[in-house]
């Protein structure tokens, strides 16, 4: 803190990010108020500022096609989030095995996160179509009976967005395991294998366990990533067959910009915030602590 | 992807999935570039491509500039409260976009910037801005306070002390934010299918809308060629710069 005891111009540095720091607050909190205010409003096609309470909550909640949508969250979030942090430690611990041409493939693993998902979708699209794709090409293998069409398959579709997205997302995911991996101590490693503890040991009862804090923050830019889930989606699926791979984020869209129920729009945007908030908050606030 | 892209739709057809194409050739890009179908205009993603490359470099520049110098205020010459502003912005890195996009919408309309690329580059930095001042901030208190003590004993100002001695000092971060920044600004297909009007549609938009067009026959290789341009630019830039981007990583620029 003694950075603050300047003698001179102690007022410059607070006016310098005054003004990014009020339009991010603005940007940030005030738009949050705002599309607060929209939900409670009886918004349709246009924002209408009639006071109408929970009535849209109410509507939302009674709405078929946002239950498809949690429940898809609730199947994409729990095999996306266990997948892609599953994947990514497998390949962060065999990469930490001191390898030859480990910076090229974690540069390769990395790729995928440089691609949109947009891009990720399209391509994933043409994998998985039945007459082009692995189906396809699994006839042509000999597989005759082989059928692979869960791209159009309503109960199905949903697995297809998992699985891009995993592959999507497990570099990344390695590249912070990799990171907390590297900040461990060698010696402990060292006194292990002394004892006579076999390498999948190791990592099981220590390394795993000491990975803790890194695990915890991956979890959030993971957890947070599923419940924002929105390109991926519309690219893949456009939320199809029918309705039957929406999220709460595709849904949100569709009813606030293409089916002028602005207001329903809100109320989604605003359970999404919740969730987020009650896993990010207690989150920030312990990190935060930690530190300081 | 780059080997269907080289094929003739016939041969897409009729091969599979890893057959390497018999006589390539880059009609599906060429194709996908200039002619392409994107709903009803046919004008490849020429025009969309040119519309992320306006939207992404300003944007980019701006909101790390401005990150690099909330970073510096928020550890460098901290007051009172500069801690809980920190905590406040935090949230910005995590919260859900869907919140902001219809009051965005109505303030961009107000601000008469509504379906322009300006518009899409404020919502950017704006949006972006969390995110850069936390990786400058976790930066810069890495940097011993000591440098700026002494500078300020010499009489260095606040801005000659930032120019001076906090920048040339910020290659690897610098580095981990413009590629950051410029991935997911890229990247974005959000804002761009919500803000953006007919002229100023970003790559994302373009590729999307190409590749989900109705038409009776479906050409994967200008699907796949198309993805590849919108691709491009963010993979150039791992290649070119991903060593530094993984080592700033690996400093724990992304721990919060």
């Amino acid at each position: 803190m003694s950075a603050s005891r300047a003698p001179r111009s102690p007022w410059l540095p607070k006016l310098v990010v005054a003004p990014t720091f009020l339009v991010s607050f603005l940007f940030i909190y005030g738009l949050m108020a705002w599309n607060g205010y929209l939900s409670l409003s009886a918004s349709r096609l246009l924002p209408n500022y009639e006071f109408v309470g929970l009535a849209q909550y109410r509507t939302l909640f009674e709405n078929e096609r946002w239950w498809v949508a949690l429940t898809n969250l609730g199947i994409f979030g729990g095999l996306f989030i266990g997948g892609a942090m599953a994947l990514g430690l497998l390949l962060a611990i065999l990469l930490d095995q001191k390898i030859r041409g480990e910076g090229v493939l974690r540069t390769i693993y990395l790729y995928p996160m440089a691609l949109s998902f947009i891009v990720t979708g399209t391509a994933w699209k043409w994998i998985l179509n039945p007459g082009l794709g692995i189906e396809h090409l699994m006839h042509q293998w000999g597989f005759e009976n082989f059928s692979f069409g869960w791209l159009v398959d309503p109960d199905m579709a949903i697995y297809c967005v998992v699985l891009a997205g995993i592959w999507q997302s497990s570099g990344f995911v390695m590249a912070l395991f990799l990171a907390g991996l590297r900040g461990i101590d060698d010696s402990i490693i060292k006194a292990a294998q002394v004892d006579g503890a076999s390498l999948p040991r190791i990592y099981w009862r220590i390394i795993v366990p000491t990975l803790r804090p890194v695990f915890f923050s991956t979890l959030m830019v993971v957890a947070h990533l599923a419940i924002k889930s929105f390109d991926l989606v519309m690219a893949l699926t456009a939320g199809g067959p029918g309705y039957a791979t929406d999220l709460p984020a595709t849904f949100m869209y569709t009813m606030a910009f293409s089916r002028g129920q602005i207001g329903l729009g809100a109320a989604s945007a605003t359970i999404m915030l919740a969730t987020i908030a009650a896993i990010v908050v207690p989150y920030l606030y312990s990190e935060l602590r930690s530190k300081s | 992807m780059v080997s269907t892209s080289l094929k003739s739709m016939e041969e897409v057809r009729n091969g599979t999935l890893l057959s390497l194409p018999l006589s390539p050739s880059l009609d599906a890009w060429s194709k996908a570039w200039t002619t392409a179908c994107t709903g009803t205009d046919c004008g490849g993603l020429k025009p969309f491509f040119m519309n992320s490359v306006f939207m992404v470099v300003p944007a980019v520049l701006i909101s790390t500039a401005l990150g690099a110098l909330n970073g510096y205020v928020l550890t460098k010459w901290r007051f009172r409260g500069s801690e809980l502003l920190f905590a406040l912005l935090l949230f910005g890195v995590f919260m859900p976009m869907q919140v902001v996009l219809l009051p965005m919408s109505q303030v961009l309309g107000q601000l008469g910037i509504a379906s322009s690329v300006w518009g899409l580059i404020l919502v950017h930095v704006l949006a972006g801005m969390p995110s850069t001042t936390l990786f400058f901030r976790n930066y810069y208190a890495g940097l011993p306070d000591e440098l700026i003590k002494a500078a300020k004993l010499d009489g260095a100002s606040f801005w000659q002390i930032f120019l001076r001695i906090v920048v040339p000092l910020s290659t690897p971060i610098l580095v981990v934010t413009l590629i950051w920044q410029f991935t997911s600004i890229w990247n974005d297909f959000l804002y761009g299918v919500v803000f953006s009007g007919a002229d100023s549609k970003p790559i994302t938009v373009g590729l999307n809308n190409l590749a989900n067009t109705s038409s009776s026959v479906k050409e994967y290789n200008v699907d796949m060629a198309a993805a590849l341009i919108a691709a491009l630019p963010t993979l150039f830039v791992y290649i070119v710069a991903g060593k530094y981007f993984v080592r700033g990583l690996t400093a724990g620029a992304v721990k919060g």
